[in-house]
């Protein structure tokens, strides 16, 4: 199931967002973005808190509907799909939730188990144990394996949550600011593992964070969300490389000028 | 109205709903719990099936509710049974307190005490356990890996609940008679096997299946009034506590609603 790097067709585009609006009650969140997302390629999405960054990647995985615009994920319209082919779909993406999303009554073997068990049911039990011992030792993480989540730091659930995501061997990766509330030297480690992800298992992901420092090291490639459209796209050094004040603002204060 | 730019998400999503939007949510709502209960009878009893947490389920529900239900159900018997004394004593009927106390309690007090004590436990723990699940985004979590959190989270605890209640029930009227036969024993000095026959003679079959479906549509409608409360909750901690309320208010609220629906049905049937 896992894709050879030789198959890797980077001028293909795995998801493909044209003139998408969403809006809650009368706040528009989304004003018509468009936005493409390469196959291998990581695409970090930066913007405030509350400008409807994760309401985009929840929309691409199908938990949010828009008002209007088409999303088209590795060759589907996630709006016109039936709940049965958006399952399939799903099955294709990972998602990184901001807050880890554990299931905090399953021990890190249970919330491994959860997701593979479910949809590939003819695995036997030494498969699963296989399958999850592999993509904890993936993420640096065996020996929590019989742990509950109350008994992991933030960067270790970080972790543990986006092996969850792994272990369905996505082609998508979604993550919802995956160095939140971490220390430097976590966050680092967090970016690296992101860069390993994208490496070993050849994913495509959209990174959502207000981590300039992440958005450098992970993204090929920048888009800035203001007042509900991107604004500016391109490279780190593109975006940044501008008189707006409100990039300005954003670049200056995460790197203290 | 527009708000402006600078206006987040959040402040949008708390803004005051007006009188207009809080009767169409109140429809919308009527219609939420119907596409709920329908969404339960269409995904319960097709596979996969999720044995293991259905056990699981009848466990927290049933066997952890044990030792509550024993303590008030004791109770209720010896407190009905003396508070009913001195009424029959003053006919000099105290001989009827058996019959008496046991039509008390298969007919109308078991089921009632134990759905109360159920909505009170159960449907309070489910609200909160779904509704900070729904707050920690384990429910989103479960839904993007196609897991089926709906027969997961809801179907299986709201079997449990239906096949635990009456359980629980048919324990209650035990220990209930127990705690009669107690008092009655120590007043009256009655033997055990004089109080049973007595106890049970008044107790038809009628009885027996109108408990039984009380409980059942009891244990229906507590799991399914906290996993409607849980699973759709509103954000944040304020939602959790909302919904674990909601659910033991409007859990008992519909438990006297049912018991009333019931008995009247069931009074077609007595001649």
């Amino acid at each position: 199931m896992e894709k050879q790097k030789a198959d890797i067709d980077k001028s293909k585009a795995v998801i493909d967002i044209k003139g998408l609006e969403k809006s809650f009650g009368d706040y528009d969140v989304l004003r018509g973005i468009d936005l493409k997302v390469y196959q291998g390629e990581n695409v970090v999405v930066l913007g405030r808190s509350g400008t409807g960054k994760s309401v985009l990647i929840k929309i691409i995985s199908g938990l949010l509907k828009p008002d209007a615009g088409t999303v088209n994920v590795l060759g589907e319209d996630v709006n016109s799909l039936n709940s049965k082919e958006l399952e399939q779909l799903r099955l294709r993406i990972g998602f990184s939730f901001q807050n880890s999303a554990l299931y905090d009554s399953m021990t890190v073997r249970g919330n491994l188990e959860f997701p593979l068990v479910r949809n590939q049911r003819k695995l036997t039990k030494a498969e699963v144990n296989k399958e999850v011992e592999t993509v904890l030792d993936a993420v640096g993480l065996l020996q929590t394996i019989n742990q509950m989540p109350s008994e992991l730091s933030g960067g270790q659930r970080k972790r543990i949550g986006i092996a969850r995501t792994l272990i369905l061997k996505p082609e998508i990766m979604l993550y919802d600011e995956p160095t939140a509330g971490l220390d430097p030297i976590t966050c680092i480690e967090i970016n690296h593992l992101i860069n390993e992800v994208q490496k070993n298992y050849h994913t495509s992901s959209i990174i959502i964070t207000h981590d300039l420092t992440c958005a450098k090291e992970t993204g090929d490639r920048v888009a800035m969300l203001l007042d509900g459209k991107f604004e500016r796209t391109g490279t780190f050094e593109e975006v940044f490389n501008t008189d707006d004040e409100r990039v300005k603002t954003f670049y200056n204060y995460n790197f203290i000028q | 109205m527009k708000l402006d730019n600078s206006t987040t998400l959040e402040e949008a999503e708390t803004a005051k709903p007006s009188l207009w939007q809080r009767v169409s949510v109140f429809f919308e709502d009527i219609y939420n719990v119907y596409r709920f209960i329908l969404r339960f009878f269409k995904e319960a009893f097709l596979p996969p099936y999720e044995f293991k947490e259905f056990i699981r389920q009848c466990y927290e529900v049933g066997y952890r509710s044990f030792p509550l239900i024993t303590l008030t159900g004791f109770i209720t018997g010896i407190v009905f049974t003396k508070q009913s004394r001195p009424s029959l004593s003053e006919f000099g009927a105290t001989s009827w307190l058996p019959s008496l106390v046991s039509i008390a309690i298969f007919r109308a007090l078991a089921p009632l005490v134990t759905a109360l004590i159920g909505a009170g436990k159960v449907g309070s723990s489910i609200g909160a356990e779904l509704a900070s699940m729904k707050v920690t985004e384990q429910i989103d979590a479960m839904e993007v890996s196609a897991t089926k959190p709906f027969k997961f989270l809801v179907c299986m605890r709201v079997l449990a609940t239906t096949v635990s209640i009456p359980i629980l029930v048919m324990y209650t009227a035990f220990v209930s008679m127990i705690g009669a036969y107690l008092n009655v024993s120590q007043n009256e000095g009655t033997s055990i096997s004089a109080f049973f026959q007595d106890a049970f003679e008044p107790i038809s079959f009628l009885d027996f299946n109108t408990s039984l479906i009380k409980s059942i549509v009891f244990g229906f409608t507590i799991g399914m009034v906290g996993c409607y409360q849980g699973f759709n909750s509103s954000k944040g901690t304020e939602g959790v506590g909302k919904a674990a309320n909601s659910a033991v208010v409007l859990g008992m609220f519909l438990v006297f609603v049912e018991e009333i629906v019931i008995v009247q049905i069931s009074g077609f049937f007595r001649v």
